[in-house]
């Protein structure tokens, strides 16, 4: 099999047109008239996790509060271990992109004096149904940005220590793309589909996170040897049984009770936070008071009406899963359960070691978004304030650095190592099975939902063995289709964000974070060993850790000392 | 959940082949859309927007509770018109775009 090569060259590469890359592109219009290609495995349009729309803008800084009472939240919310200089660059800007996306056109719910208002203490109601198309369109609008639909980047092109673009192929023509600019930006988003979701079968990816965000641009960040931190603090949601919707639309907008199955309000006796609310459903469940629901029972009928209404708005799911069963939530309690765990750094810590400009430990490359480690509780305002600050350092690189030339042997030898997979003899190995057994591994040796979360070490160590071999087997796949090729790349990204994610847990011998890190052999949260980073550089097949020292709110943090 | 296509009503358009965010759908050697992996469906509903014919159905799965019925949209520009059919039953809902949610 032979594919067909196309080489472009352009200032600056962004990898990934959601949230974060999409606003990056609109910086970089904004304050330059440097070439820009954006590129996307799907249609920005819709692509990622902003595809079906959203709930509310939420990490806004209603009145009353600060960026610097937003990072005061963060930080006890994820028990300390944040980066705080990532926390308040990020949470200066939330009032200028809010108004930006406003200006775009998003509907965002005012009073009478044109104040937002506010959707429980940090959010803003908004209509999200159209976030996507909107920010699209605006990116249309921007002509020196090019977007490039459909190709999915694998690897980041590197040479004398920096990188100067990055491979990739289209999803649905036989062509391999080469892309050659003089910065990079990653904003490729977290990664599903590492656990073996509740609903394995036809609606495995009825999930929470988006199941096309695959890990890529952590796994092209490990490969290329860049230093990431905190994979060990997993994300796990609390939403509305099997369709995964928000609860928040229901616990937000009515202000019900969440109850366990004797009617108590049982999340009051653990402490609140996010991942709080999370463990003390869990503990519900383990003691037999189990399930919990959010009390809608009893709901006007408008109420009910506007409830369907919302949901239809950016969780679909949700009322056609009322209408299949002739009920809704005025007749019946809403019942609530945990996801299977994601690695998500817009909600959780995980994701590339940046500095605080947000450029990775690799040269010329920057990141932006959930693929951001350090700085939780993003949301999509967040995501877009790093966009614009990524996009403003990545501005001030390009101005030293010199056009990149094409190296026609390394192009050749990387677009074989594709053709590969179409050359590889049949085997029974599908990679749909590939894929379900590394979840499966993950489930029940890395505290999956069959676990109820809780990681034991001896069974990680069991999940790292086969985890590895796994990737091995990977090598073995055969592609027949250009979409063969991408889920063969899907699951090979997700394999690698699973060895860094048990790395990184076996690296910190605590528990924090309730389910989010509950490790059985280390049960208790030990700040007086672990207040600090766990990081890790992938180098020769192995992830070497590193521990550093907490950053603080008034720093400006620099890579000084990369190793590598 | 996945989508469903009405062959009779599918006018070929690749509308929802160009949307889908996991590339998803094909457009077959009939020049009709087929659902390639109706597994892998995360149900965003992209592409039932996209349609203009009401060819796109969105159903749930058995194993999450789904009963064998489905839904079609209307994309108005302004609004989006969702409409549920099981057997005799059928529900309209009509969704503003322009208002913010109260929720
Ligand atoms: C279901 C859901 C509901 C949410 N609701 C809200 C809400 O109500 N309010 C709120 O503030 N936040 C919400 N969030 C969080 C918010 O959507 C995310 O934090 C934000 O979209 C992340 O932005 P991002 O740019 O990092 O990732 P995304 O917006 O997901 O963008 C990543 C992009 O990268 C592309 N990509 C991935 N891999 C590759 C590759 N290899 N090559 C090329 N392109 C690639 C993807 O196709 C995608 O377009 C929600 C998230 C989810 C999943």
């Amino acid at each position: 099999m032979n594919l067909g090569v196309q080489i472009y060259n352009t200032d600056i590469l962004i990898i990934g047109a959601g949230a974060a890359g999409c606003y990056s592109a609109l910086t970089l219009h904004e304050k330059s008239d440097c070439k820009v290609i954006l590129v996307d495995k799907a249609n920005i349009r819709r692509s990622g996790c902003l595809a079906g729309g959203i709930n509310a803008l939420n990490g806004y800084i209603n009145k009353g509060d600060t960026p610097d009472s937003y990072v005061d939240y963060v930080k006890k919310d994820s028990q300390g271990i944040v980066r705080e200089d990532l926390l308040i660059t990020m949470a200066e800007k939330i009032e200028e992109v809010t108004r930006k996306i406003e200006s775009m056109g998003l509907p965002i719910l005012k009073d009478e004096n044109g104040n937002y208002i506010p959707r429980g203490r940090r959010g803003i109601r908004i209509n999200g149904e159209n976030i996507k198309p909107i920010l699209a369109r605006s990116v249309r609008r921007a002509e020196n940005v090019i977007v490039m639909n459909k190709v999915n980047m694998i690897d980041y092109i590197i040479r004398d220590g920096r990188v100067i673009g990055a491979y990739g192929f289209m999803v649905n023509l036989r062509v391999f793309v080469v892309i050659y600019a003089k910065a990079v930006i990653c904003a490729t988003g977290g990664a599903a589909g590492l656990y073996l979701p509740k609903h394995w079968s036809f609606s495995r990816h009825k999930i929470w996170y988006c199941p096309f965000n695959t890990g890529a641009g952590y796994a092209m960040g490990i490969r290329a040897g860049a230093e990431m931190t905190t994979f060990e603090m997993r994300f796990i949601a609390l939403r509305c049984k099997d369709t995964i919707s928000p609860t928040g639309t229901i616990a937000g907008g009515l202000n019900v009770r969440q109850v366990n199955k004797t009617g108590e309000e049982y999340a009051e006796k653990y402490k609140s936070s996010t991942p709080g609310r999370l463990f003390a459903t869990i503990q519900e469940n383990l003691k037999g008071k189990g399930p919990c629901y959010l009390e809608t029972k009893g709901i006007s009928e408008d109420q009910e009406q506007d409830l369907f209404k919302a949901y239809f708005n950016m969780s679909i799911a949700q009322p056609v899963k009322w209408l299949e069963n002739d009920t809704g939530p005025a007749k019946e309690n809403v019942e609530i359960e945990g996801t299977e765990p994601y690695i998500v750094g817009g909600h959780a810590a995980s994701g590339y070691w940046v500095d605080t400009g947000r450029g990775t430990t690799l040269k010329g490359l920057y990141a932006a978004g959930d693929v951001v480690g350090g700085s939780p509780k993003k949301y999509v305002p967040g995501c877009f304030a790093e966009g614009l600050i990524a996009s403003v350092s990545a501005l001030e690189y390009i101005k030293s650095v010199p056009d990149p030339e094409p190296d026609m042997d390394e192009i050749i030898k990387t677009k074989e190592g594709l053709e590969r997979y179409f050359d590889n003899p049949e085997t029974d190995l599908t990679i749909e099975d590939l894929e379900l057994m590394m979840q499966d591994v993950m489930d029940k040796k890395a505290g999956g939902i069959s676990e109820n979360y809780i990681i034991y070490q001896n069974k990680l160590l069991e999940a790292e063995k086969e985890i590895v071999r796994l990737s091995e087997l990977v090598e073995t796949l055969k592609a027949s289709t250009m979409h063969d090729l991408l889920f063969i790349h899907e699951v090979k990204d997700r394999l690698l964000v699973c060895r860094a994610l048990i790395a990184h847990i076996l690296a910190r011998k605590e528990s924090r974070w309730y389910c989010y890190l509950n490790n059985a052999d280390y049960p208790n949260q030990d700040d007086q060993n672990w207040l600090k980073y766990v990081n890790s550089v992938y180098k020769d097949g192995k992830f070497n850790i590193i521990y550093r020292e907490l950053v603080g709110r008034d720093e400006i943090y620099e890579h000084k000392d990369i190793t590598g | 959940m996945s989508i469903k296509i009405l062959q009779d009503k599918c006018i070929g358009c690749g509308k929802c082949v160009d949307i889908c965010p996991g590339n998803l759908l094909e457009l077959g050697v009939n020049g009709k859309v087929e659902m390639m992996y109706p597994k892998d469906c995360w149900g965003c509903a992209a592409c039932l927007k996209e349609c203009t014919q009401e060819a796109l159905l969105y159903y749930i799965g058995e194993d999450m509770g789904g009963k064998g019925g489905y839904l079609v949209a209307k994309d108005k520009v302004d609004t989006i018109d969702f409409i549920y059919v099981r057997g005799e039953k059928k529900v309209k809902f009509t969704v503003n775009r322009k208002t913010a949610s109260q929720y």
